[in-house]
């Protein structure tokens, strides 16, 4: 293994070229350009040293590896640091996806450049600490440390209604996760600890589990977002400028999942098998219902928003049946789901930049004028369908497998989003894409240049090869999820003997 | 202990005591010309208390005057506090023509009270540091003469402030007649048998000084004392005499009555959810920043005692840490309004920020950290604070205290946003005249120790743990 700390610089590296842009004089064209380019290195590097972390990953040991540890709070909390397989695959997503939002931004922000690279590289540090971190306090600390910079993305480069949108997002983001602090503290008193690789096998009391799950539940669900609190992320997502929402759906939702993986299902394995049924009914509600709300949209951003909270439900069934197939297909989808998402709303954003509407209705016919950007939104449309040979149908099958064994009910209707996924997506590819090109407006509208196919490509890409060749991601998480699972069965089955011999 | 080693026990004070009479006879003769002189010699004494008081050995006057590790963490506090208020004070007066000499030189005096309250352990001594503070307060919120409000908050400060030294002193009395005993390691033995007699003065005692640190019911006077006095008198106001005034608040309760902690935490956590809740709610409306910050002290000090409530060594090393990052965030802040000065007035209004981020990038940037601070987010010092007090009530079992205490942060959240929108979603107006260097020093410091507190906590954890341990 590496000498040095990869983990740390990985997760400070972006720090550093955020300090580095904060020095650079003047607010001229030149500034700016400069600005820009050091963000879009920075973040390539980082990308880059992510990858030789991912080389050096050792699929087939579920423990934590590339272990960082140092004192940091006195005896409350310490700085530890560390990746399996369930968060590198979070931690690669994040360090890919940067780049490419640094280039989608490219040209779409023109004022305050240098705020606006520091805080996507602010963000960045804080969404990999966030997977990385092994230590509650210092997960907190990242978790909720990402708000600030998301709050100014969202009210100093976004739309119309952003000041609306971005009290909304931070407080109800806030809210959820206070009450998860307040559980770390509690489990801290009663483990005297807040090292999470620790806390992975202490078993808390069974009547504590379900307050503390709770408490978990409560930030979490915001933060993916879960039906019904899920109602900050439409507006979020139509006031933020384009590449914020391309992290927002893309890692900012993935947090939640994350969470549910790493502490509500193996910290508290009795609330998570007695709440399975209200996640069920959650998730199945978000898949149903979201869906049909996304179908009434006329924006094309809220549209996508609502087909994220349909998409989470999957991840939520699939992680809260406790199967292997459930938990590794929870994770696929959230990796896919995190290509597809990014992708298609920057799918969006090249239509926003041109004709600075997002409204449907104003689209139409495009494929006359713009073939590329057809066949690119084909592909994502299609991925977020769930179709076979894409991304997106491995994640979806894979937790409909899983559940269907632990709650056949539950998978059928989930089954049924499906269909309903496939309606409102092609009813939107339909409408901006085909058709005659009847518009005015649109008749000089261009196809995609240079910049935007070099950030359509890499997307392109592994959405097709994800959906033909699942291995690498799968294989990665393998490990950890089966340890996941096993560690989870043998505490419920422990607790059941106990209670035949009584 | 030798003669020497008992005077060596007050020497912080006495070095101010006497330094203050000696300025004030300078002064008198030396009128307004030599003010900026015993603004130096003022600053420099407080600093050099703090020097001595770190340095001075533990040790007790007669066991009424202690020195240990938590008289000299928050003396260290007090004293740099003030001496931060003087040096924000110096640029103020000279614009706004109020160079009076008396003004350092309260400071002074006010200080010596401080010093006095947090090292008492009777309740003679308790009273005579409260009011020695108190009546160099009085006057000093006053200290603009021409103006109706400087004048008024004064009157109402001293009124209010007469009736709740009234009610301690009251309380006081009647502690004294049920236990016998002034000293608080006598209140503490006798207090084992209990009584509905020394709870009655008990109470009577937390109403004096809830007070002082201007907690709900008892902080009607914070908003128009705070929006009254000169700014830099509010930014002293803010400060020091708080931690003074939580101080002795923790020396009684942990100290005097820990026998009988069940029988005050209920008082603490109905305080503590009172100021918490009001200071969230009542800020919300405010348009002016002084009496905004008035209601956002009143709920800092709420979170402050959810610290105080479980009565154990793990709040009261939360509280210490509380009120350190309190008071850096609280004097970041006035720096920041005592620079808010437009056409050569001062300008008050929240909405005289706006755009702040275009008109003046690093005052804004530096204002945005203080307020995600004062919020409590993560990674700042704010959480810090917030998080070592919520700690102690979740291990003393006080989960409804917890749970109402982190909503109403999120309450209060809300408004400093706020403020954060004004600066950076808002279209810019005038920017402001430029900020006097000693403002942007103590500006620059606050900030960054805010930011940056993260990265090395562990000294100030460490203190605070001591001197938390020497109460116990």
């Amino acid at each position: 293994m590496a000498s040095w700390p990869i983990l740390s610089v990985t997760t400070f590296l972006p720090l550093v070229g955020a300090l580095f842009i904060l020095v650079l004089r003047g607010d001229d064209e030149t500034a700016k350009r400069n600005a820009r380019w050091v963000a879009f290195w920075t973040t390539l590097v980082t990308f880059a040293v992510s990858l030789v972390l991912a080389w050096h990953f050792d699929v087939a040991l579920p423990e934590f590896q590339f272990v960082e540890k140092h004192d940091w709070l006195g005896g409350y909390g310490t700085y530890h640091m560390g990746v399996d397989g369930i968060s590198l695959p979070f931690v690669i997503l994040t360090t890919a996806l940067m780049p490419l939002c640094i280039v989608a931004s490219w040209l779409t922000i023109e004022r305050n450049v240098k705020e606006y690279m520091v805080a996507f590289l602010v963000l960045e540090t804080l969404m990999i600490g966030t997977f990385s971190a092994l230590d509650l306090v210092l997960f907190y600390l990242f978790f909720e440390g990402g708000l600030i910079p998301m709050f100014l993305i969202i009210g100093i480069w976004g739309g119309p209604r952003r000041v609306y949108a971005s009290f909304k997002f931070f407080l109800y983001t806030l809210l959820g996760s206070v009450l998860m602090l307040l559980a770390i503290m509690a489990m801290y008193w009663q483990a005297k600890t807040t090292d999470i690789s620790v806390l992975l096998h202490h078993s808390f009391p069974r009547e504590m589990q379900s307050w503390l799950w709770l408490a978990f539940l409560a930030s979490f669900a915001v933060k993916l977002p879960m039906w019904p609190v899920h109602t900050w992320l439409p507006d979020a997502h139509v006031e933020a400028p384009t590449a914020g929402s391309v992290i927002l759906a893309a890692i900012l939702l993935k947090m939640g999942g994350y969470g549910f993986l790493r502490f509500s299902l193996p910290m508290f394995p009795f609330a998570s098998h007695d709440f399975a049924p209200l996640m069920f009914a959650l998730s199945v509600v978000a898949i149903v219902y979201t869906s049909l709300v996304a179908l009434m949209q006329e924006d094309m951003k809220k549209l996508i928003a609502y087909s994220s909270v349909a998409h989470m439900g999957f991840v939520t069934m699939g992680i809260f049946a406790a199967t292997a197939q459930g938990v590794a297909g929870g994770i696929f989808q959230m990796v896919s789901h995190g290509i597809v998402s990014g992708a298609l709303f920057l799918c969006v954003g090249v239509v926003y930049d041109r004709m600075h509407t997002r409204e449907i209705a104003a689209y139409g016919g495009l494929v006359n004028r713009m073939p590329a950007y057809a066949a690119v939104f084909m592909v994502f449309t299609l991925a977020n369908v769930g179709l076979p040979g894409t991304s997106g149908f491995i994640g979806e099958f894979l937790t409909l497998l899983g559940t269907f064994r632990i709650n056949t009910a539950v998978a059928t209707i989930a089954t049924l989003g499906v269909i309903l996924s496939a309606c409102y997506a092609l009813w939107l590819y339909r409408k901006v894409i085909f058709g005659v090109l009847e518009k005015p407006s649109l008749a000089a509208i261009t196809d995609l240049d240079y910049r935007e196919v070099a950030i359509f490509v890499p997307l392109v890409a592994l959405t097709i090869l994800f959906g033909i060749y699942p291995k690498p991601v799968l294989d990665v998480s393998a490990a950890s999820v089966t340890a996941l699972i096993e560690n989870y069965q043998q505490s419920l089955g422990a607790a059941k003997s106990a209670a035949l011999m009584k | 202990m030798s003669q020497f080693g008992a005077f060596q026990t007050f020497l912080p004070e006495i070095v101010l005591a006497v330094g203050a009479m000696v300025l004030l006879m300078y002064g008198s003769y030396g009128g307004e010309r030599v003010l900026a002189q015993i603004q130096g010699v003022a600053i420099g004494l407080l600093l050099v208390a703090a020097i001595f008081i770190a340095v001075i050995p533990n040790g007790s006057f007669r066991g009424s005057f202690v020195v240990d590790d938590f008289a000299r963490f928050l003396k260290i506090l007090a004293f740099v506090g003030s001496a931060v208020a003087i040096v924000m004070s110096l640029d103020y007066l000279v614009k706004e023509r109020q160079q009076k000499f008396e003004y350092p030189i309260l400071i002074l005096l006010s200080s010596v009270g401080m010093g006095m309250m947090i090292s008492a352990t009777d309740l003679i001594a308790l009273y005579l540091g409260l009011e020695l503070m108190s009546l160099s307060l009085y006057v000093v919120a006053a200290s603009n003469r021409d103006s109706v409000r400087s004048t008024e908050a004064g009157l109402k400060y001293f009124v209010l402030g007469a009736l709740s030294s009234g009610m301690l002193l009251y309380g006081c009395s009647l502690i004294y007649g049920f236990t016998g005993t002034v000293s608080f390691a006598g209140i503490a033995a006798a207090s084992k048998q209990g009584g509905i007699g020394l709870i009655f003065g008990l109470v009577f005692l937390f109403a004096g000084l809830c007070f002082k640190v201007s907690a709900v019911p008892f902080h009607m006077w914070t908003p128009d004392v705070y929006e009254g006095a000169p700014t830099p008198i509010t930014a002293f106001f803010a400060a020091a005499p708080k931690i003074a005034a939580i101080a002795l608040f923790m020396r009684v309760a942990v100290g005097a009555f820990h026998e009988i902690v069940l029988q005050w935490q209920q008082i603490i956590v109905f305080v503590a959810i009172a100021s918490m809740a009001l200071g969230a709610f009542a800020a919300i409306g405010q348009r002016n920043i002084k009496r905004l910050m008035a209601y956002s002290s009143i709920g800092h000090m709420g979170f402050a005692l959810v610290g105080l409530a479980p009565g154990t060594a793990t709040g009261v090393q939360g509280v210490l840490i509380y009120i350190a990052i309190y008071l850096a965030m609280t004097l970041g802040t006035f720096a920041v309004i005592l620079a808010m000065r437009r056409n050569g007035e001062m300008v008050e209004e929240i909405q005289d920020l706006a755009g702040l981020a275009r008109s003046n990038p690093p005052l804004a940037l530096f204002l945005a950290v203080l307020l995600f601070s004062l919020a409590g987010i993560p990674p700042l010092a704010g959480f810090f604070a917030k998080f070592y007090v919520f700690l102690a009530a979740i291990e003393g079992g006080l989960y409804t205290l917890a749970v109402i205490g982190v909503l109403a942060s999120v309450v209060g959240a809300y408004y400093y946003l706020l403020i954060v929108k004004v600066m950076y979603f808002d279209e810019p107006v005038q920017g402001f005249q430029p900020m006097p260097v000693e403002l942007k020093a103590v500006l620059g410091i606050t900030g960054l120790f805010n930011l940056l507190f993260f990265i090395y906590p562990a000294p100030l954890l460490e203190a605070a743990s001591a001197a938390a341990k020497s109460l116990f």
